[in-house]
């Protein structure tokens, strides 16, 4: 329960669908399905043609890291003995970005460009995070 | 197309000291520095018939005109998020005097950020997980420094810039910082050297390329061109000015790296008629100092990328090509949010400021991420 500290998701009716397939580990994201652009996180319209004829599409969840943030000081309780504390940014295969933890990786042997898959991460019996471990590892 | 351009005029401006623990109510604070400015502006609190405020600031509207005499406001508003709001009130307030609902609007920000709720812990702008925090915070993204530090990798990635740019710019405001006697850190000069040993907050960010939470209020009075030609000091036109809300901002649906100023600078210069040669003096919004780099480039003082070389040597401090934050900005003189940079560039542009840049005719300021920008004129 490595982030048993900070906020938990609190899902909503347009969100519910992407954590109960996390509990499934399974990545899903949304994708219009009248101009097939990706977004996230999820919301009820497009955010490129504002269509809300969208749908769920199972990613194969692989990626590379975008950019990333080592915090090294206690600035907030939550940080309190689990520093560093590495945060990357994840550009996708789809083109989406997402914001996680690299699992099975030192803060600091974070890299911008390290490609990446997902893994799920169950904090409750609710809720499973999505983190990313490097390929190949 | 009907514009705001020279309608109205800031023609007061007021402070109350900044340090680290006033021992004062946020609403004490208020009265004086709203005080303060109605004198400077050479009025009467009973000429203020409207109050804009920050969504964020804990004193109301309608305590403040209590506590400064005013029986009753004709005009009142409010514009969050938190480091977008200084311009965006401006420009609230310059509409409304525009177009005569109001005549004399008092802008304030008053805020015990260090005594009392601190920004940079992340305990105010926490989502507890709701809403699109749902995909950030449970990863350990809580507080503002972290996303900052998000951009400035990944422009140290794409285009070479180096912990020694974001240096550049600390040392620069400490140094116009210590021009300025009402600064918190006048007095107190730092190297490259004591920047590049100081603690890492969020790497690649140190302390020194923090701002500096601080306890104070400060605000400002606007008013229309007519009316501030007969007033105390020469007044300091709105020019032109913008605001810009990006889409999804509030997620990350889209790269981090987006940032309002880009998309409004071609109206803010049009508008003015100018270009960012014409500028004598420059106020943003520093949270960060990164922040500094991308908004020169965002703004047209530089090409995109080229940030980073531009702070060398310099050039932001006052004296230097392109003054920057010429009371040290939020890093150095105290953080209130953008008010202090507006207040700042008035100074200049009336020919008042400790650092002042010599003939200063035309002042750029925004807010935070390029939320809202202004070009000021004498
Ligand atoms: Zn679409």
């Amino acid at each position: 329960m490595t982030t048993a500290n900070f906020p938990l998701p609190v899902p909503n009716l347009d969100n519910q669908e992407f954590w109960d397939q996390c509990r499934q580990h399974r990545l899903v994201l949304r994708r219009c399905l009248d101009c097939r652009s990706f977004c996230h996180p999820p919301r009820p319209n497009c955010p490129e043609c504002a269509s809300s004829n969208l749908e769920w599409v199972e990613s194969p969840g692989k990626g590379k890291v975008y950019t990333y943030v080592i915090t090294r000081q206690p600035v907030n309780p939550a940080f309190r003995e689990r520093l560093p504390w590495g945060v990357v940014e994840v550009e996708m295969e789809e083109g989406v970005h997402l914001i996680s933890n690299l699992v099975d990786c030192d803060a600091d042997d974070i890299e911008i460009g390290m490609e990446v898959e997902v893994v799920f991460e169950a904090v409750n019996d609710e809720i499973t995070l999505p983190k990313f471990r490097r390929v190949g590892q | 197309m009907s514009t705001l351009k020279d309608k109205c005029a800031i023609v007061g401006v007021g402070e109350t000291v900044y340090n680290r623990d006033s021992g004062r109510t946020e609403l004490n604070m208020a009265v004086e520095a709203a005080n303060r400015a109605i004198a400077d502006a050479g009025l009467v609190p009973q000429d203020i018939d409207g109050i804009v405020k920050f969504t964020a600031d804990s004193t109301p509207q309608g305590e403040l005109a209590a506590c400064l005499g005013i029986p009753y406001l004709r005009y009142y508003g409010e514009l969050g998020p938190l480091g977008g709001a200084a311009c965006g009130l401006v420009i609230q307030s310059a509409m409304a005097v525009a177009q005569g609902v109001v005549n004399n609007v008092l802008v304030y920000r008053s805020v015990n950020g260090r005594s009392g709720q601190r920004y940079g812990s992340g305990t105010v702008t926490t989502r507890r997980g709701l809403g699109s925090s749902a995909f950030t915070e449970p990863y350990g993204l809580l507080v503002p420094g972290q996303s900052s530090a998000l951009r400035a990798r990944r422009h140290m990635h794409e285009f070479g810039t180096k912990m020694e740019h974001f240096g550049a710019v600390a040392v620069a405001f400490r140094n116009n910082a210590c021009l300025n006697p009402k600064a918190i850190m006048h007095g107190r000069p730092i190297t490259m050297e004591d920047y590049l040993t100081s603690r890492m907050f969020f790497d690649p960010l140190h302390i020194l390329d923090c701002a500096l939470e601080a306890d104070g209020a400060n605000a400002f009075v606007i008013t229309s061109a007519e009316r501030a030609a007969n007033l105390k000091h020469a007044p300091v036109y709105i020019t032109s000015a913008a605001q810009t809300l990006l889409a999804g901002m509030d997620g990350h649906g889209r790269s981090w790296d987006e940032s309002g100023g880009a998309l409004l600078a071609p109206e803010l210069f049009g508008e003015a008629g100018v270009t960012p040669q014409d500028i004598d003096v420059v106020g943003f919004y520093d949270h960060f100092s990164p922040v500094i780099i991308t908004k020169l480039e965002d703004y047209g003082f530089c090409q995109r990328g080229e940030g980073g070389p531009f702070v060398e040597r310099g050039r932001i401090e006052v004296g230097g090509e392109l003054p920057v934050n010429t009371s040290g900005g939020h890093l150095s003189e105290a953080y209130l949010q953008g008010m202090n940079q507006i207040i700042e560039v008035v100074r200049q542009l009336r020919g008042q400021s400790p650092a002042q840049v010599e003939g200063a005719e035309l002042g750029l300021v925004d807010s935070g991420d390029g939320s809202g920008a202004l070009i000021l004129r004498r």
